[in-house]
């Protein structure tokens, strides 16, 4: 193809040249006769401007008809012509039209005979069509009544007009490049006007190689043909752009574009390929639908989250301490106690993360308060801190900005006047490809049909309306009421544990000292169970039913999850105050043994609790412990149940499959919950273990494994099938909440509590942020203090505050107020669109035969 | 310019990406499915050979089984995207990606709508009109008898779609408002995709 194209375009070039030469007039006289017969009434108008622009423009117009043999190839796109009038034969439409792209495939071996022809025959030819063309023409203008009785015919003349609109506008286009191509192929000095003139029509077709991809055109032969079109011309008159004196950089900065566009995309696709799991998540969204997709795609998203949440961590935190920081042993933080060192290395102390475990770099405790450490004069203090912040920070800001992204996506789809229209054309999901599912499928939209209908009748009648909104009011009450009940039971559980706690654990027995968790465990499990009995009550379309399960479920949760942190923070307390005792104590100790300074071993040296590293024991124990129960969940909950409906349907009276049991649905609104209270958790805790980004990334990297697999072999596809929404602004609407509400408790222990006095980053101070001023005090020189001092005045940060929130409140209602102007200018559109709806719909009709 | 070695050359896979809402490896995934489609000799070149409607409908996304169907639109895409100059709906590789190119997650909502109106337009000729629509509304309901919708019903929801989306009141519905319909739609570009 790439030959022909550049034989044909060495063809125009000999013909223009020569046409420089031979007598001018009787070429004009040629060409334009024929070229105005082609075109018609509309574009001989044009030609006459033209004549009388004078003889250097015929050169132009000589090149316009020169060129179409490969403007062919681009008009052929258009399903229509001349190429196709040469047959003669007149064909039924359809028939043609397949012939055509018969043609458009193999355009590269017929299309270039007839291009290479010479152009006498076929002008007289189309020089009869034409005027067949007005006639029918003036059929047309008198309606579509003819159409009934053939529509073969009415076909054919939409097919020539749709061709003869496409040909005008290739005759322009043309002529637009005369000018160009005339200066290169005489090789004439180029004047900077042309020059100017040349350059837009390259970036034209620059753009159109860019844009090429967004037109609807069906053949891929059309497309590589105008591809080569463009692309040749953009080569050739960039190469002749670059030739004359000075415009080597042109050259150059082409060449630079060029290679940058080559390594863009070579980038794109590199990204493409970092992605993980993408042939995992295709084949789940394959067989059970893009809403089960949907919660993977959120698993990844977290994954990703959690890396960069690791890598801060690890690489800020933990390995500089590991590296510069003293050795373990060297001092009582960094040792396990003598009391402990008998079953320091026992596994199960290992998994209860204390032990070795706990003096390591993985909690709170094992840091020192030394300002900077090793040769680098690491600041671990500060690093400790800033990293504590940052995570926060950052989980912060990405969170929001996916949030407000996904609500740019989300645009139009606010009005409900096209509920009927969605239904019957959107409501497929072609990712489908699994038999069952498209069972399901099938009987959803079925379903969803025979609904609206009912709905659509009983909606003029407005009775069972009260109903349901009886059942649905009465849903939600059980709902809140199974809120309440599960709350005053943990409420009443840490009560008695605070109870027992007094009294002394050693007397009570395994049920008494672990009722707390196994209360809320118990209520984990079996209230989102209770709350689907409930929401079947309510009759929502299960997009909806999945939102209200959500947030019932996120509701139990956080009550969970609150009582659990204050329960924790009644022990820190606690601890606190046996602090205070210790502190009395060891006040008095130093006086009396210092006088000699004993070495004593570390290990030996009597401590004080750290409470950090205890909360942060606590969290990774939680973590681990909500790891565990998931995976035994999926293992027993959705393995062992298929593996027996699977083999004891052979000898049972009643058919498992269909019948009791089942296979497992898979429970997308249990697991996106799952993920993102454990996600809380990791907030919450990181700051005192930081190794908790650790354990998350390996938990979710492995959940990704467990769950796939789970879901490929033990799932059946949810029995009404339903698409995720386009956004999944809902889930990190959720993500957002409970970020913020763990980074209350975190932010309240970093303000507010004094850090335990012997161990950690931030021993001897009395506040943890005080880390900032000591180092604005040593490493930055004295006015950058003093200027922080001002700026952390008061004075000027209530002014502040105050400028923010108004700021807001601006921003805010001049929101509100596009939001209006963009609803009215709907409006306008929709109006808009109404009048000259019946000339596009003509056109379109057109456009679209065009296509074919 | 189709190749003839049994790998895609390299230009043409740049043209390709360029001409596509594909990607490299999309293309590449795209080019031996293909090719496991054909028969063992035909291989070597690819892409110049067409595939026959039977085979391309064994792709899991389009498969029909002997009782039922995955995908009911699944003669339509191949009628729509085929090239075939004798109506057997068979498709060669270029016709294969440019399906995959407007079935892609990159691809604009304006193509996909324009292609899933052909999809929709069963008889070609350019509106939907109340067969059409009866037509998709069977496709959409599968193959069971009792899963039909009564004709009064089928009557009614037709009725319903006309007075919403034909807003000239012609008594069809063509590209121009149906893609206003589509383009309102939040799920619509998210569930008009294949993958392979």
């Amino acid at each position: 193809m790439a030959v022909l194209e550049l034989s044909l375009l060495m063809h125009v070039k000999l013909f223009s040249k020569d046409l420089a030469l031979i007598n001018d007039n009787t070429v004009l006289r040629f060409l334009g006769k024929n070229g105005s017969d082609v075109n018609n009434e509309e574009d001989s108008a044009a030609e006459n401007q033209e004549n009388g622009r004078g003889a250097d423009k015929e050169r132009k117009r000589a090149k316009p008809r020169t060129r179409r043999g490969h403007a062919r190839g681009r008009a052929r796109h258009g399903g229509e012509e001349d190429g196709d009038d040469e047959d003669g034969t007149r064909r039924a439409g359809q028939r043609r039209q397949r012939n055509r792209r018969g043609r458009g495939r193999a355009g590269g071996n017929e299309g270039s005979d007839s291009e290479g022809d010479p152009t006498k025959a076929r002008k007289n030819q189309a020089n009869q069509k034409s005027k067949e063309d007005d006639e029918q023409e003036e059929d047309e203008k008198g309606g579509k009544s003819g159409k009934g009785k053939n529509e073969k015919k009415q076909d054919k003349k939409a097919d020539k007009k749709g061709k003869k609109e496409k040909a005008n506008k290739k005759k322009k286009d043309k002529k637009k490049s005369g000018s160009g191509s005339d200066s290169d192929s005489e090789e004439e000095p180029i004047t900077e006007e042309e020059l100017a003139k040349l350059k837009e029509e390259v970036e034209e077709k620059k753009k159109l190689i860019a844009t090429l991809r967004n037109k609807p055109w069906k053949m891929k032969k059309k497309l590589s043909v105008l591809k080569y079109e463009a692309q040749l011309f953009v080569e050739k008159f960039e190469g002749a752009l670059g030739k004359g004196k000075g415009k080597k950089f042109y050259a150059y900065k082409v060449m630079m574009t060029k290679k940058w566009m080559k390594f863009q995309r070579d980038f794109e696709n590199f990204k493409t390929a970092c992605i993980p799991w993408e042939m995992k998540i295709k084949e789940i969204e394959s067989h059970f639908g893009s809403s089960v997709a949907s919660y993977f795609i959120f698993l990844r998203w977290m994954y990703g989250i959690n890396m960069i949440l690791f890598g801060l961590t690890f690489g800020l935190v933990m390995v500089p301490e590991a590296l510069m920081g003293k050795p373990y042993g060297s001092l009582p933080r960094k040792t396990v106690p003598r009391a402990e060192e008998a079953t320091a290395m026992n596994f199960a102390t290992l998994w209860d993360f204390s032990g070795f475990a706990q003096y390591s770099v993985l909690f709170y405790g094992y840091y020192n308060n030394q300002r900077t450490i090793g040769w680098l004069k690491f600041r671990m203090p500060l690093s400790y801190f800033l990293v504590g912040v940052g995570t926060i920070g950052y989980s912060f800001m990405i969170v929001i900005r996916t949030m407000a992204r996904n609500a740019n996506e989300e645009g139009g789809g606010d009005d409900t006047s096209f509920n009927f229209s969605w239904k019957m054309f959107t409501s497929w999901d072609y990712l489908i490809g699994n038999p069952e599912t498209a069972d399901n499928k099938f009987a959803s939209i079925t379903t969803s049909f025979k609904e609206a209908i009912v709905e659509e009748q009983e909606s003029r009648k407005e009775e069972n309306i009260h109903l349901t909104r009886f059942l649905r009011v009465l849903a939600n009450f059980l709902a809140l009421c199974t809120l309440a009940g599960s709350g005053y039971l943990i409420f009443f559980v840490v009560r008695r544990s605070q109870k027992f706690a007094l009294e002394g654990l050693e007397n009570y027995g395994w049920w008494e000292r672990n009722e707390v968790n196994m209360v809320m465990s118990l209520l984990g499990m079996f209230c989102p169970t209770l709350f689907d009995v409930i929401s079947s009550l309510e009759n929502y379309h299960p997009r909806i039913a999945l939102r209200w399960q959500l947030g019932r479920i996120f509701a139990l949760f956080l009550g969970n999850l609150y009582t659990f942190i204050i329960a924790l923070m009644d022990e820190i307390n606690l601890k606190a105050k046996r602090i205070k005792n210790w502190y009395l104590y060891n006040g008095t100790i130093p006086e009396n043994s210092t006088a000699p300074p004993i070495q004593v071993d570390p290990a030996d040296v009597p401590r004080g609790p750290c409470w950090e590293t205890m909360v942060g024991q606590e969290f990774v124990r939680l973590t681990v412990s909500d790891t565990m129960t998931t995976y035994i969940t999926i293992l027993i909950g959705d393995f062992l149940r298929a593996v027996f409906v699977r083999f004891f349907n052979y000898c049972w009276c009643w058919d498992l499959e269909y019948g009791f049991p089942s296979y497992s649905e898979f429970d997308i609104s249990g697991n996106v919950l799952g993920l993102i209270f454990n996600q809380g958790m990791i907030w919450m805790g990181s700051f005192y273990a930081p190794c908790l980004p650790a354990i998350n990334v390996f938990r979710l990297h492995t959940s990704m494994y467990l769950q796939c697999w789970a879901v490929m072999c033990c799932n059946v596809p949810q029995e009404r099938v339903f698409k995720a929404s386009r956004s999944n602004n809902f889930y990190m609407a959720m993500l957002l909440f409970i970020l913020f509400l763990s980074t209350l408790p975190a932010v309240y222990t970093i303000v507010s509590i004094p850090p335990s006095f012997d161990c950690g980053p931030f021993s001897g101070k009395t506040r943890m942020f005080e880390v900032i001023s000591e180092t604005l005090e040593h490493d930055f020189p004295s006015w950058f203090g003093k200027v922080f001092g001002y700026a952390s005045n008061p004075g000027l940060i209530l002014p502040f505050i105050l400028l923010m929130v108004l700021s807001i409140y601006y921003l805010n209602a001049t929101s509100k107020s596009y939001k209006e102007a963009n609803l009215e200018l709907k409006k306008k559109l929709q109006s808009c669109i109404l009048k000259p709806k019946r000339k596009m719909k003509i056109r379109d009709d057109h456009l679209w035969k065009s296509c074919m | 310019m189709g190749g003839s070695s049994s790998l895609l050359p390299q230009e043409a896979l740049g043209e390709y990406q360029e001409l596509t809402f594909l990607n490299k490896q999309e293309i590449l995934l795209a080019y031996k499915r293909f090719s496991e489609l054909l028969p063992r000799e035909q291989r070597e070149n690819a892409c110049s050979v067409r595939v026959p409607k039977s085979q391309i409908l064994t792709l899991p996304e389009l498969r029909p089984s002997p009782s039922r169907q995955a995908n009911p639109f699944q003669h339509r895409i191949c009628h729509v995207f085929s090239t075939s100059e004798d109506g057997d709906d068979s498709m060669s590789f270029e016709d294969f990606l440019d399906m995959l190119s407007v079935f892609s997650d990159a691809a604009t909502s304006d193509i996909k709508s324009r292609y899933a109106f052909r999809i929709f337009d069963f008889d070609d000729d350019g509106v939907l009109d109340g067969k059409d629509l009866e037509k998709l509304v069977n496709c959409l309901t599968g193959q069971g008898e009792e899963a039909r919708l009564s004709s009064i019903e089928m009557e009614q929801l037709i009725r319903n779609v006309l007075e919403e989306s034909d807003i000239d009141k012609d008594g069809t519905i063509n590209l121009s408002e149906f893609q206003h319909v589509i383009s309102r739609s939040p799920d619509f570009v998210s569930s008009f995709k294949i993958v392979l």
